[in-house]
């Protein structure tokens, strides 16, 4: 991997892998670049098409599908009254009837008035009939916190779509993956979940001309070290990357492993890694209990046990519903210093006892 | 509708002798749910169908009488309650019972069981065990076809109990807002469980509220599978016009138990019988036998041909193997996987 980071260069855009030969990169955003693969996607298949609350007049409650309506009209582009059950259902239905709908759901937590669906057939059809009824259903939701949207907005419960087998779960932290997952999630004959972090959607960066394809199946090393594993996926990878360079400043090596799919989770890159630095610090904005991140410690001892030099760290969100005071909030996310500290205390240095 | 207008499916009931036949296949597609049942019964009791398992004896009428009015291109949403639609829809017995007994010849590879019927190459779409669960994906069946321009029906059967669920008003909603060719049939039988309609919605008269969304709706007599019929192929051919979500409230019974675990306290023997009076199998065989349409040897003659057909499902699902366990994890994600560029 030929990842490097630069501090300036802004939080993700910075963590692109650099091609220095590759012809005119273009400046975007996560949102345009999210946007830009449906319209491809739109494009390059008449069975394709989307659907969800506001994806049409409105453009999308973060605008990520402003202009599709204009495009390709509103029988592809489809506003769904206030009805997450019955839309995400309508998809499903329709996915099985040979189309390739994308629906869309405003934020994490209204898909619950949906989990039904999603879990109920949407995971559990093509078993439960023996194999006949695959489900290749594209769903889209926002994630994560960091906005002051308070309780019932800012949730990370990608980790409970993750617990269920039938689903692929992605979390697309970079530019390149905002680009390029979704033409592999729409061929995939399966449902699949992305998980769009909220604090990206403006995150600007370079784009190369010709990204290339995504690698669904594997992690991505976003920045080699020797000295400590960071693992980590969407919205905290920013954070990882930084604390990776306030530990280089003091020579420690931090390599930073993006999950990108949160199942199935890629258990060779994560414990090559571990593997190579001995030291492992899980980076997660779910609430520890029962996280993803508790999952990743719990898998690497069961297969790294005598690879570790130090107990597994975990830095997540504390276990509170997201205040709104931006000052709380801060608090109860992951930020950068703590997983410094985590990254040190693996290390034998002295730091603050987890929380 | 016009009454001239040819039938798209069953028989054509235009000549006389045609029309009898036709009554007396409406008796056979019933009469196999019904014998079908009694047998399930059986092997419940000998513990060789084992789950939940909810029986549709009453009820049959509905299930043979809407099957007439779609098409093989048509599709079918069902409940946990699905022996009748499936057999109806043309599921053969044998593939039901060897699901019921968890074999790998099962419609469902043993996967499934009693609530969790599904065969796709009859468009048979389950078998659905979450009350209203399978609304919103008829809904999306039909918007399929919608926009790819395909003539075609998809039929949800769902029950009293389903009309309480948000998943039916937000499809009920969604469905008629799009135009969406769906045939809604509410099986009223009276009880959610142990729960009497009048105990679980403030308005009974379910086809009433579901004219409330913008759809065609009304009710029909349940216990009568020529009023069902002639309802199903006006409400079909009300969706296939292009006229949206058709409703229909079957008002129907079931004569057994919600299931085989519930002792079927809520309710009065009297209710229960004076509903049987209804049957609507023996209904239509009276009406038959009646009109000289249906002789005394003719119905042991059909008799023994389900009883036969039923001991050759039987028989088949014993002999049937099952499905090995190192099979365990298939189907929980697709063989082939494309996500590889
Ligand atoms: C969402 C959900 N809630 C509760 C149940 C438990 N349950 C199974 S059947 C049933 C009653 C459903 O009644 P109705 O829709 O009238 O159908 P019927 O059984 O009468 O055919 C209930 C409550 C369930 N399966 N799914
Ligand atoms: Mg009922």
């Amino acid at each position: 991997m030929t990842t490097t980071h630069s501090r300036t260069a802004g939080p993700a855009g910075s963590s692109e892998p650099t091609a220095p030969a590759a012809p005119a990169a273009r400046k975007t955003t996560y949102r345009e670049a999210m946007r830009e693969a449906m319209r491809e996607a739109m494009r390059a298949d008449e069975r394709v098409f989307l659907m969800g609350e506001d994806v049409g007049r409105y453009g999308g409650c973060f605008g990520v599908s402003l202009g599709l309506l204009e495009e390709f009209g509103p029988e592809r582009v489809r506003d769904a009254p206030l009805s997450e059950s019955a839309f995400v259902g309508t998809g499903i239905g329709a996915a099985l009837a040979g189309l390739r709908p994308i629906v869309e759901i405003m934020t994490v937590n209204f898909s619950l008035l949906a989990l039904d669906q999603i879990l109920n057939n949407a995971a559990t059809l093509l078993h439960m009939s023996g194999g006949q009824l695959p489900v290749p259903l594209v769903i889209r939701m926002t994630t994560g916190a960091g906005r002051q949207l308070a309780a019932q907005h800012s949730h990370s419960l990608e980790n409970w779509y993750a617990h269920i087998p039938g689903l692929r779960v992605l979390a697309p932290a970079t530019l390149t993956d905002a680009r390029c997952v979704l033409a592999p999630a729409l061929a995939d004959p399966d449902p699949v979940l992305i998980f769009e972090h909220g604090s990206l959607y403006n995150v600007s960066g370079d784009l190369p001309a010709d990204p290339g394809p995504v690698d669904l199946d594997h992690a991505a090393v976003r920045r080699p070290g020797t000295d400590v594993s960071l693992i980590t996926y969407g919205g905290s990878l920013p954070k990882a990357l930084a604390a990776a360079d306030d530990l280089a400043a003091d020579g420690i090596g931090a390599e930073v492993v993006d999950l990108r799919t949160l199942r199935p989770l890629d258990d060779a890159t994560v414990g090559g890694s571990v593997a190579r630095t001995h030291r492992a610090v899980v980076v997660d904005e779910g609430w520890r209990t029962g996280s993803l991140a508790a999952e990743i410690s719990a898998r690497l001892t069961e297969q790294h046990f005598y690879d570790l030099d130090a107990p597994v760290e975990r830095v997540c969100s504390a276990e509170v519903p997201m205040p709104y005071a931006r000052r709380l909030e801060q608090a109860a996310l992951p930020q950068a210093d703590a997983i410094t500290a985590a990254a040190r205390r693996t290390l034998g240095e002295v730091g603050e006892e987890p929380g | 509708m016009s009454a001239t207008r040819t039938p798209r499916t069953g028989r054509p009931t235009s000549r006389p002798g045609r029309a009898a036949a036709h009554r007396l296949a409406l008796l056979e597609s019933m009469l196999r749910v019904r014998r079908f049942e009694e047998r399930c019964v059986e092997l419940y009791s000998a513990a060789r169908i084992r789950g939940f398992m909810h029986l549709y004896i009453g009820e049959e009428a509905v299930a043979a009488g809407v099957n007439e009015a779609l098409t093989d291109e048509d599709a079918v949403v069902s409940t946990y309650r699905e022996h009748g639609h499936a057999l109806a829809r043309g599921v053969p017995a044998e593939a039901i019972m060897a699901e019921m007994f968890g074999k790998v010849t099962g419609c469902s590879r043993g996967r499934g069981g009693s609530m969790h019927l599904f065969d796709v190459s009859r468009r048979f779409y389950g078998g659905n065990a979450i009350v209203g669960g399978g609304l919103p994906l008829a809904a999306g069946l039909a918007l399929a076809d919608r926009m790819t321009d395909r003539d075609r029906v998809t039929c949800c059967f769902f029950g009293d109990g389903a009309f309480a669920e948000g998943e039916f008003h937000e499809t009920a909603n969604l469905a008629a807002l799009w135009g969406l060719p769906l045939l809604l049939v509410c099986e009223n039988n009276l009880y959610a469980m142990g729960t009497a309609l009048a105990r679980h919605q403030a308005q009974t008269d379910l086809a009433l509220r579901a004219a409330g969304y913008g759809m065609v709706a009304w009710a029909v007599d349940g216990m009568d599978v020529l009023a069902v019929e002639e309802a199903a192929r006006r409400a079909a051919e009300g969706v296939r016009a292009g006229g949206g979500p058709h409703f229909l409230e079957m008002r129907t019974y079931r004569f057994r138990a919600h299931s085989m675990y519930d002792s079927d306290r809520y309710r009065d023997k009297t209710e229960i019988e004076q509903w049987k009076e209804r049957d609507p199998v023996e209904g239509l065989a009276r009406r038959l036998r009646e009109a000289g349409e249906l002789s005394d040897e003719a119905r042991t003659a059909l008799e023994d041909r389900l009883a036969a057909e039923i001991d050759a499902a039987v028989r088949a699902a014993d002999q049937a193997p099952e499905e090995p366990i190192e099979d365990l994890l298939k189907y929980v994600t697709s063989p082939v996987k494309a996500s590889r560029p």
